[in-house]
């Protein structure tokens, strides 16, 4: 045999396995679709007829669930769609909730509702890319979905707006390979799901904010490299809210650790910082602004109390001493002793507000003594803070839009690195130092560094 | 030409009583438009850190001012003289954009005395008709002190002013200003701490038997929120405050305290980049209908409206009054008509206190208002004006509101402007030099007004407001006897050497040294409609459903920075508006 021969009968076999292969994704596929479960019935009618009441209960559960956060373009008509949502494999855009029905869910019963929101098909029975958290919302009781119905169908204007083709290439935009995603990582929604109830009330209604319609942990809990969430609840185990990441931004974790998480948070501190964006010696910042401009400032006191204890339930993942204020480094910058590396930098770029004592003031400029954010392993959103700035939410009990100047055009790597160790270490903080490459590494990633505007700035449209 | 949708409320300018009109006026549930002819500003991202610290663009340069090359003003000493345009900035800074002089403002708060709001009645009461000149033409606001505390109160507590109250209810405060009008409650915050020239001043001031007191400054001492939920946050003394905006959220301005919650409300819409050319008036003349504007697209628009607020900077109220028709324009030669009547400025002198190497002043602490010290036993009437010869009178200030390098830099007299020499003064004074300084009123003449000027137009074809200003001797002889009081502090402040510069008899006025942007007058309030043309309330005599806010109303120049007397007064009148005026609109009081 020559090696033309040779090659042809490799040639041959190749093609043989991509026929198979071909054949046994297209039963795949075709599995996929019939035969991998949804639930739900696409016929079912709205279980209450769409009052006053419950179309402004169903707008309270739209807040509760942030729908605007994806469903609203930045400048574009509420619940529209549009928004890009980055994924690893290109952008996808948010869909047109509105009643509208050509474009929008208009044409949806009950039922077909009830799975793309609960089970993620929508109703031609296709899946729903998991950038909608329906593993989340599988746990969106009965009451609350019927309401949410009734608001998105009578009480938000419909919009003509078709849906934006997404941004990924052929092979990886075949829908039909999330029906396998669904099948294995999302839980599947029993038949009716009742109100949250048990011995502790205000415990299961945070759980139930928490786990379902709040769905923190798409962000504050760890994914796996198949992008579900490790865990989807508090049973889940200790990943579960961990901490995350989002958008180069850190999702710190939301259970008891005590210097980088909730443990050295008060209930009504949580609180206060869900209601108005800031707090005695905190402020919200990163992509956690917009959740709480849309979506927990409109939360009622009860809810957020709810939400809080339920936070605080949450034992530590890893065991860490609580922060204790450390003097030492404030009363070297108050006698004009500057030289511990980055003392300088952070005289001259951050102490006007963070104060040479770390502590900021009060409900204005956070404090980074004791700041969990300054506390946890990963300092992606310090250096980001650092070289973009940002402001914070601006809400109804905090109106003024606090802004932090971006530094990445005034700050080397270098510099950054070290005012961010100095920031670290400093004041009884315990974070590990930052390497200039880390800051480098996170430059390339980010758009270029411009000061914030405020929402109502009308050049921000 | 193009025609909005009409409003109920139109406000002809976005700078603080702009701001405060539109906040009260869209609380009322009326629809209100704001037409700014800058642009948008805000904190962030046009104050932001370190950007606006660039005294060159900002101090220099005038980044935040109006662009004269479009639009300014003429100037002329008298009536017989030509007038020629003011093409650079010097003695007063125009603002412009959301904000107006607001943003640029150095936050120095004060209210007027009690006798200063009645100063015609009360100088004819305690010196006789005869004390002053024949052609003075003060005369009283129409309101009384009692009458306008409340509304005092709420612009500071709006601002969060920080000092110290010298006068609660009538019982004098330690520590305060003794000569004020009774405060019924105390200030918002307390006072900033002092820099050390203010404290060498007031020291040397307790010496000599004067009641030095911390200035009254809309910078904030602490964090504060204030009525409507607006937050301030501490002053940081970074003596970057007048011309630049302040990139701490601590200087009070319509972005620090207002903005962000009007700018939510639905009722309430700006738009920017709108030159109003004039104010609409139906064919009798005695109704306004809306206003014209050019667009951001150079087009012009009408815009309808039940109620018109003329809320620019005291100039350009004078200027729309005049362009738009509304009541007659003053006549210098017989004395009568009312718009560009009683125009007036303020008369500064200074005195730079060298010292020695060993007293560390540090400079580059300061503030704009904060941190200065303050004497008010000159000012006003708080003292026997009979031996002196003149009525009026100046505050005396001592500190420093900044150390920057271009235009807070003294060097001691004799020193040789540039070169070798000058850099050498320079290095050695810098750290230990402060200012003591007096801030003066200015009456009313009858040869002292504003018209529109025959010859200079702006960008759109409008003739230029021409300003016809010199002083007369009453200036020079209040100037002469504070700055002596100021000098006798100096003295016992004891620097190494000290240098004054004050207006000399003789001198003319000088467009091109800086003094104060307080210019005030043209569309002045009063009760009688043949010597003012606004009444008590603010609303034009002329057309009931026009109202006018800012300087413009001052009949005469006090001895004070005008800001707060400015808020007091629109929230005064927006009470009125508010409380009378909406369920019957009309005169609020009959000619």
């Amino acid at each position: 045999m020559n090696a033309t021969s040779r090659r042809r009968g490799s040639g041959w076999r190749t093609l043989g396995w991509l026929v198979l292969a071909l054949a046994v994704l297209l039963l795949l596929a075709v599995l996929g679709s019939r035969l991998v479960p949804v639930g739900g019935n696409p016929q079912a009618q709205a279980p209450l007829p769409a009052s006053p009441e419950l179309i402004e209960q169903g707008a309270y559960v739209a807040r509760l669930g942030d729908c605007a956060a994806c469903h609203t373009a930045p400048g574009g008509r509420p619940f529209a769609g549009g928004l890009a949502i980055a994924s690893p494999v290109g952008a996808i855009y948010s869909t047109n909730i509105t009643p509208d029905r050509d474009t929008g869910i208009g044409a949806y019963t009950y039922g077909e509702f009830e799975r793309a929101v609960r089970r993620g098909v929508d109703r031609h029975g296709r899946s729903l890319y998991p950038a909608m958290p329906y593993p989340a919302f599988s746990r969106i009781s009965d009451a609350d979905l019927a309401a949410l119905y009734a608001y998105l169908m009578h009480g938000v204007a419909p919009v003509a707006q078709p849906d934006r083709a997404s941004g990924i290439p052929w092979p990886l935009s075949m829908r039909w390979p999330l029906a396998y995603w669904r099948a294995l990582f999302a839980p599947r929604a029993p038949a009716s799901v009742p109100a949250p109830g048990g011995a502790d009330p205000v415990l299961a209604r945070g759980a139930y904010l928490v786990e379902g319609l709040g769905h923190c942990g798409a962000c504050h809990t760890p994914r796996a490299i198949t992008l579900q969430e490790k865990a989807l609840d508090a049973r889940g185990g200790p990943l579960y809210l961990s901490g995350g990441s989002i958008d180069n931004w850190v999702a710190p974790s939301l259970r008891g650790e005590a210097a980088s998480g909730l443990g050295g948070v008060g209930e009504d501190e949580l609180v206060e910082l869900l209601k108005t964006g800031r707090n005695g010696r905190s402020a919200i910042f990163g992509s956690m602004v917009d959740a709480v401009e849309h979506s927990t400032q409109y939360f009622t006191d009860a809810d957020l109390h709810a939400v809080a204890r339920y936070l605080k339930s949450l034992p530590p993942r890893r065991e860490e001493a609580a922060p204790a204020y450390d003097a030492a480094v404030a009363k070297a910058l108050h006698a004009g002793d500057a030289s511990a590396a980055g003392a300088r930098l952070y005289l001259d770029n951050c102490a006007a507000c963070h104060r040479s004592d770390g502590r900021g003031y009060a409900q204005v400029y956070p404090a980074l003594a004791g700041n969990p954010a300054v506390n946890g392993g990963n300092p992606a959103s310090l250096i980001r803070l650092v070289l973009g700035g940002g402001a914070m939410p601006g809400t109804e009990g905090g109106p003024t839009q606090f802004a932090m100047p971006p530094f990445g055009a005034r700050l080397s790597d270098q510099d950054v690195a070290q005012v961010l160790s100095f920031v670290r270490s400093s004041w009884g903080n315990r974070g590990d130092a930052v390497a200039a490459a880390q800051v480098h590494e996170l430059r390339g990633k980010l758009p270029e560094p411009r000061a914030a505007m405020t929402g109502y700035d009308p050049r921000a449209h | 030409m193009k025609r909005m949708p009409p409003v109920d409320a139109v406000i002809v300018g976005f700078g603080w009583t702009g701001a405060i009109m539109g906040m009260e006026l869209a609380e009322a549930g009326l629809k209100v438009l704001a037409l700014e002819r800058g642009e948008y500003r805000d904190t962030s991202p046009d104050f932001s850190y370190p950007g606006i610290v660039d005294e060159l663009a900002y101090g220099i340069r005038g980044m935040l001012f109006q662009p004269l090359a479009r639009e300014t003003v003429t100037i002329r000493h008298g009536v017989n003289e030509t007038a020629v345009p003011y093409r650079q900035y010097g003695s007063f800074l125009f603002g412009n954009n959301v904000g107006g002089a607001g943003v640029h403002w150095n936050g120095q708060h004060y209210r007027p005395s009690p006798e200063d709001l009645e100063f015609a009645s009360h100088v004819r009461q305690r010196y006789g008709a005869k004390f002053t000149p024949p052609d003075m033409q003060i005369q009283d606001y129409g309101v009384g002190y009692a009458e306008l505390e409340p509304y005092l109160e709420k612009f500071e507590y709006l601002c969060g002013t920080s000092g110290r109250a010298g006068n609660l209810g009538g019982r004098i405060q330690e520590g305060g200003n003794p000569f004020e009008g009774p405060r019924a409650r105390d200030y918002p915050n307390p006072p900033m701490a002092d820099t050390y020239g203010a404290q060498l001043f007031a020291d040397a001031a307790r010496e000599r038997g004067l009641h030095p007191f911390p200035q009254p400054s809309s910078n904030a001492s602490r964090p504060y929120t204030n009525p409507l939920g607006v937050r301030l946050g501490p002053c940081n003394f970074c003596g970057f405050c007048e011309r630049f905006g302040c990139y701490m959220y601590s200087k009070a301005a319509p972005q620090t305290t207002i903005l962000p919650v009007l700018m939510r409300r639905p009722n309430f819409q700006l738009r920017t980049r709108s030159h109003v050319l004039k104010v609409n008036l139906d064919a009798g003349g005695r109704r306004a209908t809306g206003v014209t504007y050019v667009d951001a697209q150079g087009e012009q628009v009408e815009q309808p409206a039940e109620l018109v607020i003329v809320a620019a900077f005291q100039m350009h109220n004078v200027r729309l009054m005049l362009l738009s028709g509304i009541g007659k324009p003053y006549d210098p030669a017989s004395g009568t008509g009312v718009i560009g009547r009683n125009y007036a400025y303020q008369m500064m002198s200074s005195i730079a206190a060298f010292y020695d190497p060993d007293t560390a002043i540090n400079p580059f602490i300061g503030a704009g208002a904060g941190g200065t010290q303050i004497v008010d036993d000159f000012n006003s009437d708080h003292f026997d004006h009979g031996p002196h010869g003149f009525v009026g009178g100046a505050y005396l200030f001592g500190g420093q509101t900044g150390g920057r390098p271009i235009q807070q830099l003294a060097v001691p007299p004799g020193t040789p402007a540039w070169g070798a020499a000058w850099k050498r003064a320079a290095k050695q004074s810098y750290l230990h030099t402060t200012f003591v300084g007096t801030h003066g009123s200015v009456m009313a003449y009858r040869d002292r007004y504003l018209d529109l000027d025959p010859t200079y137009r702006d960008a759109f074809g409008q003739p230029l407001l021409r300003i016809t200003f010199d002083w007369h001797d009453n200036e020079y002889r209040m100037t002469r006897f504070v700055t002596d009081r100021a000098q006798e502090v100096v003295d016992a402040m004891k620097p190494r050497q000290s240098s004054q510069t004050v207006r000399q008899p003789g001198d003319h006025y000088d467009i091109r040294q800086y003094q104060t942007t307080h210019t005030t007058g043209g569309v002045i309030m009063g009760s009688d409609p043949s010597t003012s043309a606004l009444n008590r309330y603010l609303q034009s005599w002329d057309v009931p459903n026009v109202f006018v806010t800012g300087a413009s109303a001052f009949p005469q120049n006090l001895g004070y920075n005008p800001t707060g007397l400015i808020g007091g007064l629109t929230y005064w009148a927006a009470r009125a508006i508010r409380e009378t005026y909406l369920k019957h609109p009309g005169p609020l009081v009959q000619a």
